[in-house]
Parts: structure tokens; sequence; C-alpha cells
């Protein structure tokens, strides 16, 4: 137990460094120089020049990265080139917020895609089987700034209940919550429908098996079949799928918090990749290279307690 | 008395699947009835219907399947009438199925002991205590080592034939009227079956259940059944007391089939093996007759093609029913003999040379104790110091259970894997470290080899055609026209349509896959063909065709064969020098006439005391053997077989690894007990007294 968390961080680890290494060489080759971003048009070459000098960014790239490196280590994240503050200041306001979202959106998903995918899986090519796995199609298939103008036009023009930005400036209350309310609702609509389909693929499969028909004729009820047989079984293969939801959840909103103006994670790195803000970039491409392998580790490790043919081997 | 109603009855039942193609009646009219107590052992090929008969006892035919007419009682009640709340009360209730994979058929994620307590906290609404101290219970019933702790365990845990009784132990929870048993022991090893049936048997006696008993292999019914029936094609062809059937055959489908099985006891020198010709008619095509009319050797136009053949009782056995309307014109009947004298046939033997001569061969496996190496680790020693010979256009056949190492010798035969040490001479080379990549052309035609599965064997995306010629072009470097004319000439060695070589395998029944598998292994002319399970997977009838094939080819070409089988009737048959094997040991090696007489290994002696004979008139002695093999990774410091030897003698088989006696013969034991006093077991098998 203690080498697979060991192997796991150590991987953890090597990603992270790969990863923030090859974003340090890209930034490198992408067109425009940090100065003059940060000057503006009317400055001067030679006002380039020098704070060029003066933020080091002449010096070879290995060198900066390695600099950038001890820093991160001792905990500063840099400075950032746009919002003129630390990337601290700014990466855990942002962080927080889109983790609200994420955490509403994923505290839906998940239930709803179990009984969703079971319902459809259980009795395949059933009235409800066809009716779950072609809603979720559709769902998945609209992209989200579709939808969420479709929301937008019906909640916030047409009956106007919700508001249709969500910046998070009003106090706190319903006037607050609500500005959550159509964001997670573009996320649930988006990513629902391919868990579903990962829930209802695996049951599907789990009902065709030997064990289903021994419960069966061993007199359960269809319900007991279901609940103390299928479920479980049905659960091991998805598992990782749905806890790598939680990736796209918290560094894939982008397009939703860009038309919902949610002061979020997505926005940030969208706003840093524009300016090439690189401190910023790279600091949220660790938090996102975190968020992820952390969660495939949750993922490998709840797959295992599932499966007590890996447990036990 | 009142007579009793019986618990299982089936009134002209007719079974159909309703598939893209329309209605398939797989089961037109099938009758039976099963009293308390009884057990009926229903046995034919694959695709006679059997386990869809099964099915339709415990209700439960999926989507596809109904019953369209007649009835099924059970205890008197039409099941078809039930609510499904009556249905589930009876399923697992009072009828309960034992099924062919107890491994799928278990839930992974479950441990054993929640799959067993469901059953009476449903049906008898036990507690939850009770109903441990209930499977607790049933589970020391059914032999199984350590109730408590394989209650608490999850069912990769277990052992194959652990496995299965649990299975069982599971359809006895609540004492059921009746168990339907479906292939229980196919998959399992020989000598694990045979601890299974003996359990069967047992626990028939005590719990007084009916017994539906759905097996491929008459031998396992003989075991089991007081009465067989014989399906061929969805119908009841034959039916009656095992002791009657098996006498007086009366119907030419079940001769057919006790002609085609190799009972152990016959040899290719004195029995043939009589494979039925033809294939069972599609279900969507019956004939409007007799459903093997197509078949038959003694079909009759007109009196056997034009009308349904009722079931009639057999003349003076009230019990005795067959589907024929020849039944009476048959001669008795007797099991097919050819006259050649045996000594002929060794002497023939002694002249040929060697063609495989196999030297303290070893392969051990290093298991590292870690992914650096290191120190630790063990050895994990596959094939222990194997000695072996065939001589030229010999069949030398290896058997023994899963794990004994005869697939790791093949592989090592065949150059998958590379031997630890020792030498394997094929004809003057020393082929045993040469892997499959550093042999030249020369030795990869001489020896080359066939599979269990010929599904697998066979690429589905080339034509049968083009895969024999491909081989032709690689080992005999011939190509083109030449190729494919010697292709055809192959197939018909192998008793396959020349334009066969057009089909894609899919094409293709088991049978002939397994035809084009051995015409792939012939294209090179090899010296040594090495066939490992090659008829396992197939049908009794096919398998004989196969075997027949096997011999005649063999007798043509000068080829020796390397068997390596599980099926000692197959072996018994087929081999013209047997070597047991048991963990990684080659435990007794000999002719076949030696190895299956008296003096044997213990161990040989519980393989034979273990395989289910079709013959009830053969009396044979039983030897269960306890406790399953050890671990390759744990072998015994002294004899491998010392920790499962009935015939044990003390500490020394503990201690000592076992001499070896030798006999002039050359049959050679491996064992402490003295030979003179091995000689003297009574053999396994014997005809009843009359």
């Amino acid at each position: 137990m203690t080498a697979f968390f060991a192997k796991r961080a150590g991987y953890l680890l090597l990603t992270m460094v790969v990863v923030s290494f090859a974003i340090f060489t890209i930034m490198e080759f992408t067109p425009g120089q940090v100065a003059r971003k940060v000057l503006g048009p009317f400055a001067t070459q030679l006002q380039v020049d020098m704070l060029t000098e003066e933020m080091g960014l002449n010096r070879p790239v290995v060198v900066r990265y390695l600099e950038w490196a001890g820093n991160v280590l001792q905990g500063d994240l840099g400075r950032s080139t746009l919002y003129k503050q630390p990337v601290a200041n700014v990466l855990w306001d942002r962080l927080g917020n889109t983790a609200i979202l994420a955490a509403i959106a994923f505290a839906i998903i998940v239930p709803a895609s179990i009984i969703l995918g079971v319902a459809a899986g259980m009795r395949e090519a059933s009235l409800l089987d066809r009716t779950i796995s072609i809603g979720g199609i559709v769902t998945t298939s609209i992209p989200e700034f579709a939808s969420g103008v479709f929301l937008v036009s019906i909640f916030v023009i047409w009956l106007g209940w919700l508001p249709g930005t969500s910046t998070l400036n009003t106090g706190g209350g319903w006037p607050l919550a609500s500005q959550l309310v159509l964001p997670v609702a573009v996320m649930v609509l988006y990513d629902l429908g391919y868990v579903v389909r990962m829930v209802r693929a695996s049951m599907v499969e789990v009902m065709t098996r030997p064990y289903i028909r021994t419960a069966i004729l061993k007199g359960l009820s269809f319900r007991d079949v279901i609940l103390k047989h299928a479920l479980r079984n049905a659960m091991i293969a998805p598992f990782t799928v749905i806890l790598l939801q939680i990736n796209y959840l918290v560094t894939g909103v982008v397009v939703v918090e860009a038309v919902f103006a949610y002061p979020g994670f997505g926005r940030l790195i969208l706003e840093a990749g524009l300016s090439q803000d690189v401190a910023v970039i790279e600091a949220a491409t660790l938090v996102a290279v975190f968020i992820t392998v952390m969660a495939q580790i949750i993922g490998d490790f709840g797959y295992m307690l599932l499966n007590p043919r890996i447990r036990f081997s | 008395m009142t007579q009793q109603t019986p618990v299982l009855e089936l009134q002209n039942a007719s079974i159909s699947y309703f598939t893209r193609a329309g209605e398939i009646n797989v089961v037109p009219d099938l009758s039976f009835k099963l009293e308390q107590g009884e057990a009926l052992g229903l046995v034919g090929e694959s695709g006679c219907g059997k386990s869809t008969v099964a099915f339709a006892v415990m209700s439960y035919l999926g989507g596809a399947g109904r019953l369209t007419s007649g009835r099924i009682l059970f205890e008197g009640r039409d099941m078809s009438s039930m609510s499904a709340a009556e249905l589930r009360q009876i399923r697992g209730g009072k009828m309960a199925m034992v099924y062919q994979d107890p491994m799928s058929s278990l839930n992974p994620v479950m441990r054993i002991g929640q799959q067993l307590i469901e059953v009476p906290i449903i049906h008898q609404g036990a507690s939850k205590k009770e109903a441990r101290i209930r499977a607790l219970h049933m589970l020391k019933e059914v032999n199984l080592p350590d109730p408590e702790s394989v209650f608490e365990r999850y069912p990769h845990q277990l052992s194959g034939g652990q496995q299965q009784r649990v299975v069982i132990a599971m359809a006895l929870m609540a004492e059921p009227s009746l168990l339907v048993m479906d292939e229980p022991t196919t998959g399992l090893d020989v000598t694990v079956e045979a601890a299974v049936l003996d359990l069967v048997r047992r626990l028939r006696q005590v719990h007084n259940s009916a017994i539906v008993f759905i097996s491929h292999n008459l031998g396992t019914v003989v075991r089991i059944c007081d009465r067989i029936g014989v399906m061929y094609a969805g119908e009841l062809v034959e039916e009656g007391p095992i002791s009657e059937v098996f006498r007086r055959p009366s119907h030419p489908y079940t001769r057919g089939l006790l002609n085609c099985i190799p009972a152990l006891g016959s040899d290719k020198h004195s029995t043939p093996l009589v494979p039925i010709p033809g294939q069972v008619p599609p279900a969507l095509h019956r004939p409007k007759g007799c459903i093997f009319s197509s078949r038959c050797a003694y079909v009759v136009q007109g009196r056997c093609t034009d009308h349904r053949i009722p079931m009639e009782h057999v003349r003076d056995s009230g019990r005795h029913r067959v589907q024929c309307v020849r039944y009476d014109e048959l001669d008795p009947y007797r099991r097919p003999t050819t006259a050649t004298s045996a000594a002929a046939v060794a002497a023939e033997e002694r002249e040929a040379d060697s063609v495989l001569e196999i030297e303290h061969l070893r392969k051990i496996y290093h298991q590292a104790a870690s992914i650096f190496g290191g120190e630790g680790g063990y050895d994990v020693k596959a094939l222990n110091d194997i000695s072996l010979s065939a001589k030229r256009g010999t069949t030398l056949a290896i058997v023994g259970e899963s794990g004994c190492g005869k697939s790791t010798l093949a592989k090592v035969l065949t150059g998958l894997e590379e031997a630890t040490s020792g030498t394997v001479r094929l004809e003057e080379t020393d082929i045993g470290k040469l892997s499959v990549e550093k042999r030249g052309t020369e030795i990869k035609r001489k020896l080359q080899m066939v599979f269990q599965n010929p599904d697998s064997t066979l690429n589905p995306s080339h034509s049968v055609g083009y895969a024999i010629s491909r081989s032709l072009r690689r080992l005999k470097r011939i190509g083109g026209r030449q190729a494919r004319q010697e292709a055809r000439q192959l197939m018909e060695t192998v008793k396959l349509p020349a334009d066969f070589v057009m089909r894609k395998p899919r094409q293709l029944s088991g049978g002939q896959k397994q035809r084009v598998a051995i015409a792939r292994a012939l294209a090179g002319d090899p010296d040594l063909v090495v066939a490992d399970e090659p008829v396992s997977a197939l049908d009794v009838s096919v398998q004989a065709a196969i075997i027949n094939l096997l011999m005649e080819i063999q007798s043509g070409r000068d080829a020796t064969l390397l068997f390596i089988s599980h099926d000692l009737s197959v072996v018994r048959y087929l081999a013209d020098r047997v070597a047991v094997m048991y963990l990684g040991k080659v435990v007794e090696f000999g002719s076949v006439e030696d190895v299956f007489n008296p003096p044997y290994h213990p161990y040989t002696e519980a393989l034979l005391s273990a395989v289910p004979i079709p013959d009830p008139d053969l009396q044979q002695k039983r030897i269960i053997l306890e406790g399953s093999i050890p671990s390759v990774t744990d072998i015994p410091k002294g004899c491998p077989f010392a920790t499962r030897c009935p015939r044990k003698i003390g500490e020394i088989c503990d201690t000592t690894p076992p001499p070896e006696h030798r006999t002039a013969s050359g049959h050679r034991i491996l064992c402490h007990i003295p030979l003179d006093e091995l000689k003297h077991f009574e053999p396994v098998i014997s005809t009843a007294a009359e």
C-alpha cells in the first residue's frame, strides 16, 4: 500500500516537472515580447529592452526555469505581469471561486449519473434506456457556449429569474447563490450525459454476467439484484472516469466562466494566456497537473477498494 | 399408496427463440417426468438444447426465448401460470441451479458468506445469525476445509473446485426439491471433477433432491444418475434407466455416441472410433421425419423420413423409451472391434529410431523480489528434471492436471521458452536453448504445433488457403501456383473439400477449423507435431473424427506426435507411450500398456480412478485426492506428490526425493514404495463380477 502511494507520488512530481518545463519552453517560441505587452504600444524600443533586461528575460530558458523552480519550492509563485501583484494573491481566490462551482456540479453529477446510468443499463433497450441514452447524447453534444446562451435567453431574458452574469460582486444570500445556478447548469448538462453513458455501458455489461443470473435464480427480487449484486460491480469501471470529471470541472471550465464572466480559474488561465503572463500560466499549470494526477490517484485507490480481486492479489 | 406428483414434469414442451431470422424452434416437443429423489442425466453434443431445457425448467429463458406450447409442471403446478412473486419463491427455494463456470457464477465483489446467507434470509425468513450458522454448516457439508475462513473470502481467492463446492452449497441452502446442474464439472481437473461428483452423489442421498444433470460427458452421468436422456437437435431420442440404455442402446444416435468415445481401457489397436458422419441439421430447417435420418446408417426412405417419429417404449421394458421406428430391427449393440495383432505393433515400434530425446530438462522461472532484482526472490521450477523420448511414427502423450508443467514443456519444445538446463534433441539438433527466433527454417519445418482452441489459432481475416500456403512458402520455399496446388492437396489430406481454401475461418465449424490447423501444421512435412489438447474443445463425434485423422496422418507420413492432454481415455486410446507429470516432474513413464496397468505410480492410480467411464458395467476403484496441487513456488522437499498421496508410507516421502524404479520394458516409476509392492496394486478398472 505504501509502495502504491510512493510510486504515484513520484509520478506526480515527475509530471509536474515535465509539464512546467514544457510550458516554459513553449512560451519562449510564442511571438511578441513580454516587456512590450507590459509597457504598451507607445513605449520606445529602448524602454522595452531595459525592462526585458530588468526582468531577466534575456537569459537562457533553462536558467530562468531553474530559478523559477527554486522560487516555487520556497513558496514564491512569482509576480503576475498582467495583474501587477504576486501570483498567489490572484490564484487562490480564483481557484476558490471555481472550486465552489465544481463542488456543486460534482455533487449533482455523481448521484444523477449513477441513478440515470443504472436505470438505463438495468434493462437494455427498454424505453427508459432509450430515453436516457438519447437525452445524454443530446445534452453532451450541445457545446457549452450554446447551452449557456440558450439558458440565458430563457431564464434571464425571457423569464428574468436569474442574473445573466456571475461576477460574484453582490453580497451573500440568494443574490449571490442565484449567480451560480446557470454556470452549474451548463456544466452539469455538458458533462452529465458522458458520465451517464459510461455508467450505463458498465451496467449493461454487468447485467449479462452469469452472477446476475445466479442472483435472479436465487429468488432475489429485481430491486435486490440491482442494488445488492449489480450496482457495486457496475461502479468499478466508471469510478475512475467519474473522478476524472474533477479535472474538467476545475480546470476545464474556461468557456463557461467566459460566458458568464465568472471570476474563476478558467478565466484566469485564458487572460494570462492572452497576455503571456508566464508566472500565472506556470502556477495555474502546476495546480491543474496536481489536480489531474491527484484525481487519478484517488481513482486508482477507489478502484482497488471496490474491486477485491485487485485488493487481495 | 397414492401416486405421488412428480417433482418435475414436461408435457410436450416446445421452446423457441425469437431472433431477427424469425422463430427458431430449438426444442419442438419434449416430455419427461422426474420423481422425488430421482436423478436424470441429459446428454448430447453442443447445440442439442440441453442448456435450453435447463433454463426453461428454471423459467429463465431470457428476453428472446419462450415456451411456445406445452407445459412445464413443478410439483404439479404449471410454471407459466405463476406470478413473478411465486416464481421468486420457487427459484432458489424449491429449485436451485448449479452452473458450468463457478468463477463467473459467483459475484466477484461479495464475500462467499454474504452470497450464501441471502438464500435462507429470503426463503426461510431466517435472521442473519441463523443464516450464518446454516451457511457454515453447509460449507462444512460440501467438504470445504475451514468453513469460517471460506465464509469471509471472495470468490477469486478459492480454487475452481472450491468455487464449485460453494455454488453447490448455495444451491442446497434452502433444501430444494429439484436441483438443476448444467455441466457442473466441465472445466475442472479430472481429480477435482471426481471429488465434486462424489460430493454430489453423497449429498443426493442425504437431501433426496431430484436432479436434472446436464453433461456432454456420458461418464459423469453414469456416476450420478439413475436415468439418462439422450438429446439430439432438441429432441429426446432415447430415455431410460442408465443400465438399460448402456446395455441396450436402441437409438442409432446413442449407439453413434458410444462408438465415438474412447472408453478407458480401449485402444487404437482393439477398437476403432466411429465418428457420426455429417452434422446436426440447423433448427430452422427441421426435416419432416426423423431428426437423425440425415446421419443415420439405418435410415429407410419413407418410413423414417415421412412423418414425425413417436416416442415408444422399448419392448419388455416399462421405463426405457426410444424415438426410432426401427429400433427393434437393429442388431444387438456391440462395440466395434478390429483385429490387429498387438505383437506386430510392438515389434514395429522397436525398430524405429528416436525422433525426440529429452534429457534432464529443467525450466526455472526466477521471480525477483523487487523490480531492482537484488536479494530474495524465488525460483519457480516449472519443469524439474524431465527425461523422455519418442520414437519415429509413434505418439507420446503427456498427461497431468493443470499446473503440472505440460504446457511449459510444449513451450520449450516449440521455442517459445528456452530451457534452463538439460537437452532436447530433435533428431540430431539440441533445440532446448534455441528460441524460435534462433531456429532455422529446417528446424521449424521439422517441428510444428496444433493448439487447443482452433478459433483463436487462425487469423479471422485471412482465408484458410492463405494460411496454409504461407506456411508452405515459409517452410518449403515454394510459392505461387505450386503452393496453392499443395494447399488444396493438404485440405484433402485432412478430409476437407479442396474448395474450402477460399473460406474464412468464421465460415467453418470447430472441427473443420481444427482440421485446417492440422493441415497448416502438416504443410512442412514435420517430423514432430506437438498437439496441445487438440481435441478437448470439440464434441465427441468431432473428437473421434480428429483422432482418427491424426492416426491416419501419422501412419501415412511417419510423423511423431507429442500429444498433450488431460483426458486419460483419449490418451489411453491414442498413445504408444505415456508420461504422467506432476508438479514439473515425470512421475511415471512407459508404454501405454505399462502405465495403464499395475504397477502404477499412486498418482496415476488416482488419476485413473477419477476418469468418468461411460460404462456402468465396469468397476472402478474410487480414490479421492484431498487438497489441491501445492503451489509451484513451494514444491515439497521429498516426493512432489507426498502432500496428497493416499499411499504415503511415512516421513521418508516428505523428506527424501523418491528413487526411480525401472523395469526391463523401460517403464519408469518415481516412488518410495518398492516395485514389488506396486505390482500388487489391484487394477483400478475391472469388469463387474458376473
